[in-house]
């Protein structure tokens, strides 16, 4: 449903307007039970291509390997089973999400419905398709993860797909797509002069970092949520909470509660990935000791008490 | 479908899947002279949220619960976040509450103008209806994918829901609703822009929808006062539905038991917009959640002895269950099968157009689509009012610690009805969580007393003669509950 959020233009005059044409999809489209089950057989039987499969929502194997808990309604068929049949036949196969690309939420504690993504079981690879799958159109499943995914991610990608602009180099480790992966939440992060200076929150609704103490993970993640944005104006960031990494095959699971940043005699042990640990505690305790009041308030206050200074020119005329 | 034209014997026929429905769905209808004399409602998806809810921290209910759908995503939050509050026993702040209820409001109005616009009236423009004399406009209007409503409709859902952008960074799966109140609070200017937002939405409805000042949908007290505004100003589609459904005769489609329980909606500190209550057999009472029991008899279930409460429940999954034709599981109130959505709302809240209607002929296909096209009506002005409300230098949560052993529920109103979350702590862990959402109320199986489900009550009795008709018309009485089938059974 999120794709519906899609703006200037909207998602059907996306598709409309660039020649897609959506075949089936199950909250949009006009065709329902015998009408849906001819189409599937036509495709199944070559007599209607099918350029891109899109999946939402994570593969359900059980219980115990059969399927059952995932059945096509009216065909007696698990979905796996018509996954992997559409799959042989669609030029490119395209996780949406993070539960269709590497198994998500649905995957999480003892993942009662043998939850499973279409090409990744978390972060290893095989899932549903196994890891050597390759599509007709000789791409591995496109993964464009996220919960909920942007989308502008999904759009963008299957206009690349449909312009046939779309190759291998353009895919990350995870076969996420670059074009959003490239990125990382903490860019364009409006916290990002209280996590220069360390000036963290300390409870929910308070304006400073959510590093230190909330259990963000923004300078890991990747995505551009904080330079696209959501919903007009919006980020997890913006909107007050920590970013969970959730474009991450196995964020459901982090080990830890999702809003507490763990924490080794008082260091996050969630660091930025790319930087040695031992500088980043050095710089952050020469910045914590710099750090202006201004930060230091607003840093756990709710909304803005000390405003920036007015740079005073000196008056030349002494 | 394929169904016998005319059948001595009883037939059964399995339909499926049905889209526009939010998840997966299927049904088996027997048909008996020409009519269904019963019908049997599966939801075909298990997940098992509940299982992975086990053993986490309280307050990680908030990460998970939202996901459960992508289309109630801030209901479920809000029943988390409140049954999270309960256990901690604490309320959130005043406008904690009010940016509570304005991000509801904004998911729940952008679901009934959803289900209206794509899942519900492109049905209208369908093949089997060519002969009517307002087909064309309606292929024009509504017809799936294509009709030119949606040029107008899809961009005005998409700014409302700026509103979730504003308030609570992103629509579905946010963090912003908290046991204690939300997590973005709000600048003085930041208060004037959400206005302007809502004020735009309220054009959009007023201009395309209605036709007419949302007042005036509100006033409406009577079939003939809505008769009266049609006439007057029929270019609307709201007018363009009402033709067609008094022309296909849709409010004798789809009546189910006729009672109704809502548990109330758009908390405030001591009361609701719309009170929580029961209206059985054409009689107002109240609501004891105490009541509420979940029967597995014909779930693919491990069950007890007995119906559990929540509190007590489990899910299991079983698949020798020989009973079981479901993964949803049959809440009951008190024994009864209960009808939830903006009906069962509005009848409990005592709206004079719906009480009128649905005395007349119950709830159908075409009251369910009305009461929900009202609920845009009404709750838009006070959208504006609890943004007026909203005190931009005064806090938006409190923080508290979750006690190592404590109990609560969470009991809202999302767009499809009822939403329940019951959660139990030991050890600052969760012992149990236990779900009930809408459609597990209105899409239940039959129970321990063989009581079917008010979708199964209410297929039960169409006519089926004509194929073609006969499809449509199932499909009719199923959308006009607005069905989440992915919440259903989570």
């Amino acid at each position: 449903m999120s794709v519906l959020n899609a703006e200037a233009p909207d998602f059907y005059s996306s598709l409309s307007q660039n020649n897609i044409n959506l075949l089936w999809h199950p909250s949009f489209s006009e065709a329902s039970g015998d009408e849906f089950l001819a189409l599937l057989e036509a495709i199944e039987s070559d007599q209607i291509t099918l350029d891109a499969l899109c999946l939402e929502g994570s593969v359900m194997m059980g219980p115990q390997g059969s399927g059952r808990f995932h059945m096509l309604s009216g065909s007696g068929r698990p979905m796996f089973k018509v996954l992997q049949s559409l799959a042989r036949k669609a030029r490119y196969t395209i996780g949406i999400g993070s539960c269709a690309t590497f198994g998500g939420i649905t995957m999480s504690g003892p993942n009662p419905g043998e939850a499973t993504g279409l090409q990744y079981e978390g972060r290893h690879k095989g899932g549903l398709l196994g890891t050597d799958w390759i599509s007709p159109g000789q791409l591995p499943v496109i993964n464009i993860a996220g919960c909920p995914t942007h989308p502008n991610w999904v759009i963008e990608t299957l206009l690349q797909l449909s312009m046939q602009e779309l190759d291998t180099e353009q895919l990350d480790s995870f076969n996420r797509p670059r074009s959003y992966t490239d990125h990382l939440v903490h860019h364009g992060c409006p916290r990002n002069e209280f996590y220069e200076y360390k000036a963290s929150a300390s409870q929910a609704s308070e304006q400073g970092c959510l590093m230190e103490h909330l259990g963000c993970l923004g300078t890991q993640a990747r995505a551009d949520c904080n330079t696209r944005l959501w919903n007009g104006e919006g980020s997890c960031l913006r909107g007050g909470y920590a970013c969970i990494n959730c474009t991450a095959p196995e964020f459901e699971e982090p080990g830890h509660s999702f809003s507490v940043t763990p924490k080794i005699a008082g260091i996050p042990i969630g660091l930025p990935t790319d930087m040695p640990k031992a500088w980043f505690v050095a710089l952050s305790s020469l910045a914590k000791a710099a750090t202006p009041k201004r930060l230091k308030v607003n840093a756990t206050s709710d909304h803005i008490r000390v405003s920036p200074g007015q740079h005073q020119k000196k008056d030349k005329k002494a | 479908m394929s169904m016998d034209k005319k059948s001595p014997q009883p037939t059964r026929r399995l339909l499926g899947p049905f889209n526009r429905v939010e998840g997966d769905l299927e049904v088996q209808v027997e048909v008996e002279h020409d009519r269904i004399s019963r019908a049997w409602v599966n939801s075909p998806l298990f997940r098992g949220y509940e299982q992975i809810l086990q053993g986490k921290d309280p307050l990680d209910a908030l990460v998970y619960t939202p996901r459960i759908c992508g289309i109630c995503s801030v209901s479920q939050s809000v029943a988390a976040a409140q049954a999270l509050a309960a256990a901690m026993n604490i309320q959130p702040l005043a406008n904690g509450m009010l940016s509570t209820n304005l991000i509801l409001a904004t998911e729940n109005l952008a679901d009934h103008l959803t289900h209206f616009y794509l899942f519900f009236m492109p049905d209208f423009a369908r093949d089997c209806y060519q002969d009517k004399s307002w087909f064309t406009p309606t292929v024009q209007r509504f017809k799936a994918q294509t009709g030119n409503a949606a040029a107008v409709v899809l961009p005005a859902r998409a700014a409302f829901l700026h509103i979730t952008g504003l308030l609570a960074g992103k629509w579905p799966h946010s963090l912003a609703i908290q046991p204690g109140g939300t997590t973005r609070p709000l600048e003085a200017q930041e208060r004037i822009r959400l206005l302007s937002t809502i004020r735009n939405f309220r054009h959009f409805l007023q201009q395309t929808l209605f036709g007419v000042e949302l007042e005036q949908i509100i006033e409406l007290d009577s079939e003939q006062a809505l008769q009266q505004l049609i006439q007057a100003h029929p270019d609307s589609d709201f007018a363009r539905f009402i033709h067609i459904a008094d022309d296909l005769g849709l409010s004798a489609l789809g009546r189910a038991s006729d009672n109704f329980m809502s548990y109330g909606a758009y908390a405030n500190a001591d009361s609701h917009l719309f009170k929580p209550g029961l209206f059985l057999q054409g009689q107002s009472s109240a609501f004891n959640p105490q009541q509420i029991r979940e029967d597995l008899t014909h779930s693919w279930l491990s069950s007890a002895a007995q119906p559990k409460h929540p509190f007590q429940g489990s899910t299991i999954p079983d698949t020798d269950e020989s009973n079981g034709y479901s993964w949803c599981k049959a809440p009951r109130l008190d024994g009864r099968v209960m009808e939830v959505g903006a009906i069962a709302r509005q009848m409990v809240q005592g709206h004079p157009l719906i009480r009128k209607i649905v005395e007349h002929n119950g709830a159908n296909v075409r009251s369910r689509v009305i009461a929900r096209l009202l609920e845009l009506a009404l709750i838009v002005p006070q959208m504006e009012s609890w943004a007026r409300q909203l005190q931009p230098k005064q806090p938006f949560c409190v923080s508290a610690k979750v006690p190592a052993e404590a109990q609560g529920a969470g009991l809202v109103e999302a767009a499809r009805g009822s939403l329940g979350h019951w959660v139990r702590i030991k050890n600052g862990h969760i012992l149990n969580y236990q779900i009930i959402a809408p459609t597990t109320w209105n899409f239940s199986p039959r129970d321990g007393q063989d009581q079917p489900g008010a979708l199964e009550l209410a297929l039960q009795d169409t006519e089926v003669g004509d194929e073609k008709q006969a499809s449509v018309k199932i499909q009719h009485i199923i959308r006009s509950f607005d069905p989440c089938m992915v919440c259903t059974v989570h």
